[in-house]
């Protein structure tokens, strides 16, 4: 990118500056740390020049938005043609007051939804199982029947706004809820829009919503690939995430290496089975962490998507969306605090400024309560209202890619794919990402970062304002986020009457189908839709897939 | 003597998290107490029998999903059945600060929700265990 | 006193636990407490199982139970952990895999760390052993993690010592340190579903067929896949036929003395650091001789004899 000649003259200027300029200042004000180290314990200079960007090919290496190799961002104009979506994850209780507040957020101008469910919905259990104990509507809404589909998404045009589901190891039978109560409306599944997270090996390594062992697992995922491209096609059929694994400890190189070595796994598995790359690579889709290293968080997006596109042509990828890697991002839940909540909003924006300088195709804003408990209304309207001051009000959205050509940033985008590939290298020699994770190689990693970042708390060497410093006394008085009380009642209720009313030989038959291919290798999908369609519950059909693939066990590692 | 003090970290319940239980396991093991780990998903007769046999000091209960109320009380409540009474029982995750009072009623001596220095769960063992 | 000893007698959890304590932190009651368990000792069965971590033995172990569980025997587990030098602390993590069986009443596990002795097995196993033996338990399984020391070891406790082994665990056999190989009356080939488990399995036959020339018992080579309960019950047939083998050349009787040899050096051992490190005036000569030490005064053999002068007179 830079003349050699220049390149000499300028290192000569640099080392002349760094005698006479930078070291005569030090002397007098030494820095504040003998080294200054990012989040991943990469080393960060004191200043970026030229010189550290030298070897660089601006066509082959940075090039132009919209083209190979997608560094700076996926789509030609990005912004300036279409926001990112303001998608804000929400969920709690029953349906019916789910529905509110999506209706709520979506009157204050978000533009996508995303459920959360409960702890039973995500190991697909009813809620009158033995194990829902307790769990009923805490941390996500409880869906155990299409019914409860229907009573969600209530008087919301799914044909006019994209839905995403954190869901994972049930995924393919709450998706196929979505899709039954979709055609219930008249609504062809062809135009229904929105994305299923359904990674399931970022479950074994991070979020552990894991339900059956990674081989019927992978089966499943590589089935809603299969029907997601030919009867779905606008849905984005997995969510590959970084973003738990880095809410467990991770550090940002990790959290990128560990995520697009599942996404490789995937299209693998997916190529194994016989599936043309070509169909179903565009329709896969991430999920990153926004957390608090400004300028990490948007080097890492960049490398992300360079290193995507690059590992997409190797594995045979010919068409251009083949290789984009379209991202969802949410602001880091562990950098919440619940000591002087307010100021979560401070970190919030900046992370969320992050990812939109990263690109990011939809985001996600945290509220600033939610260190203590469900987000209230006005904190999650607080939430919305902060990207929308980063669209209308920042002027960063005017041109793409701003911080492109930032010496820093470059460097750091080259370092962050350098060391990602090292982490593919390990993988690689323990047998790939399957046999990583049994030895239990991601899970360890992830154990070490953590437990290094906290003591790093505890030494001061890192601060955390309001926790280890700044600190106040105080009494949190905040509101908190309250649930109608009678929601677990009202809804085991309404699964009691489920099962009397309806037709219970059509649900046996169907189940009894879906256990029958299960033992085989069809496409469970059409089996699961029709379960599905003749209200068997979310917990039935899982048992039934229980009982055919087994259970997964964690590795006594830890 | 050669006394160690044994704690039994355990998650109950569904809730998957297990970032922070791991963080403490290795912060108590670092300051010489023995940290038997449970895994995920165990219920309140699991957590006791377990507690029993490997004749623990701490009970240490890890859960952010919002069912503290049900399963850490579940808990406490098994071991008065059985009758232990020389167990510290401590908590942390997710925790509103308003039920915090009704679990140290009903057992759970402290609770140590986000942003907790790891040397106050140590020190708040070390003073407080019963034998 | 006697109610401790009663209940561990009848099996009851909670005194074993009790009683398991009270020898791991060496208290002063522990002889008191010892004395009584070992004449209802003998009956049970003492099975050592060690392998490097991910060879799946805390899955091997929980299968293992489940089929003697099935034959109607009770067990008792023992699962080892390395203490750290530094910090005198253990994260004891292998009861993970073994959860469902917490709930079996006739199942006993006890996680232990090896406390400061130096990568080897803590001396308390041994009164661990005689402890769930009194307690009428039919099966004794120790599992050590493999890394050194302790996996040699537990050779003194154990009737059969079983090594477990999986394919494609580096250059596994290489791996193994010396020593390992030799212990083993049963070798168990774990994740058979490998596609490189023949050759690990023909790694080990050689070095078998060397080691076994010019003896009357072959060492057998058992294929499991854990997780799945394949070959558990070819395991547990060659428990059995490695315990005929015992009885029939009465090396039974000759293992358990060498067993009881050991013990009673670990005992006097630690009965002879208590009666020095434990008694104040001597603490205190202690650390007289040991400043002259450092001031060249005295040589450490010399103080030693001071010392032991002291004590045995």
């Amino acid at each position: 990118m830079f003349d050699k000649k220049e390149i000499e003259e300028l290192r000569k200027k640099k080392e002349e500056w760094e005698k006479n300029c930078y070291n005569k200042h030090i002397q007098k004000h030494p820095e504040s740390k003998d080294k200054f180290e990012n989040l991943s314990c990469t080393e960060i200079k004191s200043l970026y020049t030229p010189t550290d960007i030298a070897k660089f090919d601006y066509i082959k290496d940075i090039g132009f938005p919209g083209d190979y190799p997608f560094l700076r961002g996926v789509h030609a104009t990005l912004y300036r043609g279409r926001l990112w979506t303001m998608r804000q994850f929400a969920g709690f209780g029953s349906a019916e007051e789910t529905n509110l507040r999506y209706k709520y957020l979506l009157e204050h101008g978000e533009t996508g939804l995303s459920v959360a469910f409960d702890y039973p919905t995500l190991y697909g259990y009813d809620t009158d199982h033995p194990m829902s104990r307790g769990e009923f509507g805490k941390c996500g809404v409880a869906v155990s029947s299409l019914k409860d589909m229907e009573i969600l998404f209530s008087g919301i045009s799914v044909d006019k706004i994209t839905t995403s589901m954190t869901i994972n190891g049930p995924a393919s039978i709450v998706w196929a809820m979505y899709i039954a109560n979709a055609e219930n409306r008249g609504i062809n599944k062809e135009s229904i829009g929105g994305t299923i997270q359904n990674d399931i090996l970022k479950e074994y390594i991070a979020q552990k919503s894991y339900i059956f062992p990674p081989e019927p697992s992978m089966r499943l995922i590589v089935d809603t690939f299969e029907y997601g491209f030919k009867y779905v096609p606008k849905w984005n059929t997995i969510s590959i995430s970084g973003y738990h694994i880095r809410e467990a400890g991770s550090t940002a190189i990790q959290e990128i290496a560990f995520t697009l070595g599942d996404g490789i796994e995937y299209v693998k598995a997916a190529v194994d089975r016989g599936l043309e790359i070509d169909k179903f690579a565009p329709r896969l889709s991430f999920f990153f962490n926004a957390h608090n290293d400004f300028f990490e968080e948007i080097a890492k997006y960049r490398a992300a998507r360079r290193i995507w596109a690059r590992e997409l042509k190797k594995l045979g990828a010919k068409k251009k969306r083949s290789l984009l890697m379209r991202f969802h991002t949410q602001t880091a839940g562990c950098s919440l605090t619940s000591q002087q909540p307010e100021i979560n909003i401070a970190r919030v924006t900046m992370q969320a400024l992050s990812a939109v300088l990263g690109g990011t195709q939809s985001l996600h804003t945290n509220s600033m309560d939610e260190a203590l408990a469900l987000p209230s209304e006005k904190a999650a309207r607080i939430a919305l209202r902060t990207q929308q001051i980063i669209a209308e009000e920042s002027g960063v959205t005017n041109t793409v890619d701003p911080l492109g050509g930032s010496y820093y940033i470059e460097w750091l985008t080259d370092k962050m794919e350098e060391e990602t590939y090292k982490y593919f290298d390990r993988v690689e020699k323990l047998g790939g990402v399957i046999p990583a994770i049994e030895k239990g190689f991601f899970q360890r990693e992830i154990a070490e970062a953590s437990y290094r970042y906290q003591r790093e708390i505890d030494s001061k060497k890192r601060i955390v304002v309001g926790v280890n410093e700044y600190t106040i006394d105080e009494d949190i008085s905040i509101p908190i986020l309250k649930m109608d009380e009678k929601g677990e009642e009202r809804q085991i209720n309404r699964l009691k009457n489920l099962r009397k009313n309806r037709n219970n030989t059509k649900v046996e038959r169907n189940l009894e189908r879906l256990s029958k291919a299960a033992s085989g290798d069809e496409n469970l999908m059409p089996y699961i839709l029709e379960c599905v369609h003749s209200y068997a519950t979310l917990g039935e059909t899982c048992q039934i897939l229980r009982d055919v693939f087994g259970e997964y066990e964690e590795p006594a590692l830890y | 003597m050669d006394k160690k003090i044994r704690v039994l970290v355990a998650k109950p319940g569904l809730d998957g998290h297990d970032r922070g239980a791991k963080v403490v396991a290795r912060a108590l093991r670092d300051a010489g107490m023995e940290v038997i780990y449970t895994g995920l998903h165990q219920t309140a007769d699991m957590i006791v029998e377990t507690a029993i046999q490997e004749d623990v000091d701490v009970i240490g209960l890890s859960l952010l999903s919002g069912a503290h109320m049900t399963l850490f009380i579940d808990v406490a409540k098994l071991l008065k059945k059985n009758d232990i009474n020389d167990v510290l029982v401590v908590g942390g995750g997710i925790i509103p600060e308003q039920d915090i009072p009704k679990l140290k009623k009903a057992g759970i001596a402290g609770v140590f929700g986000p942003g907790t220095h790891c040397d106050e769960i140590v020190d708040f063992i070390k003073k407080n265990v019963k034998r | 006193m006697n109610e401790l000893i009663s209940g561990v007698l009848r099996g009851d959890p909670r005194s074993v636990a009790r009683l398991i304590t009270y020898v791991e932190n060496q208290s002063e009651k522990t002889s008191e407490f010892m004395k009584q368990i070992h004449s209802h000792t003998g009956k049970a069965q003492i099975i050592g199982i060690t392998g490097v971590m991910g060879s799946g033995k805390s899955t091997l172990i929980c299968e293992l139970t489940r089929k003697y569980r099935e034959q109607g025997k009770s067990v008792g587990i023992i699962a080892i952990d390395p203490t750290s030098p530094f910090s005198g602390g253990a994260l004891l993590g292998d009861r993970v895999r073994m959860m469902e069986l917490a709930m079996d009443k006739d199942v006993f596990i006890r996680s232990m760390g090896t406390r400061g002795v130096l990568g080897g097995l803590t001396s308390a196993v041994y009164d661990v052993v005689e402890i769930l033996d009194a307690s009428k338990k039919d099966i004794i399984i120790i599992e050590t993690v493999g890394v050194g020391q302790a996996e040699v070891d537990v050779v003194k406790i154990a009737d059969t010592t079983i090594v477990v082994l999986v394919p494609g665990l580096g250059d596994s056999i290489q791996t193994i340190k010396a020593g390992v190989m030799e212990i083993a009356d049963i070798f168990v080939v774990n994740k058979a579903d490998n596609p490189k488990v023949e050759q690990t399995i023909a790694e080990i036959q050689s070095l078998v067929d060397i080691s076994c020339f010019d003896k009357e018992r072959k060492i057998p080579i058992v294929k499991t896949i854990a997780k799945q309960g394949d070959g558990i019950g070819e395991m547990i047939g060659e428990i059995e036929k490695h315990r005929k083998y015992l009885d029939e050349t009465k090396t039974f009787e000759m293992q358990r003395r060498l067993r009881y040899e050991a013990e009673l050096v670990e005992i006097i051992k630690k009965q002879l650091m208590s009666m020095i490190f434990d008694e104040e005036t001597l603490k205190k000569k202690i650390d007289t001789l040991l400043n002259k030490i450092y001031s060249k005064e005295i040589d450490p053999y010399t103080a030693s004899e001071e010392i032991l002068g002291k004590i045995l007179k």
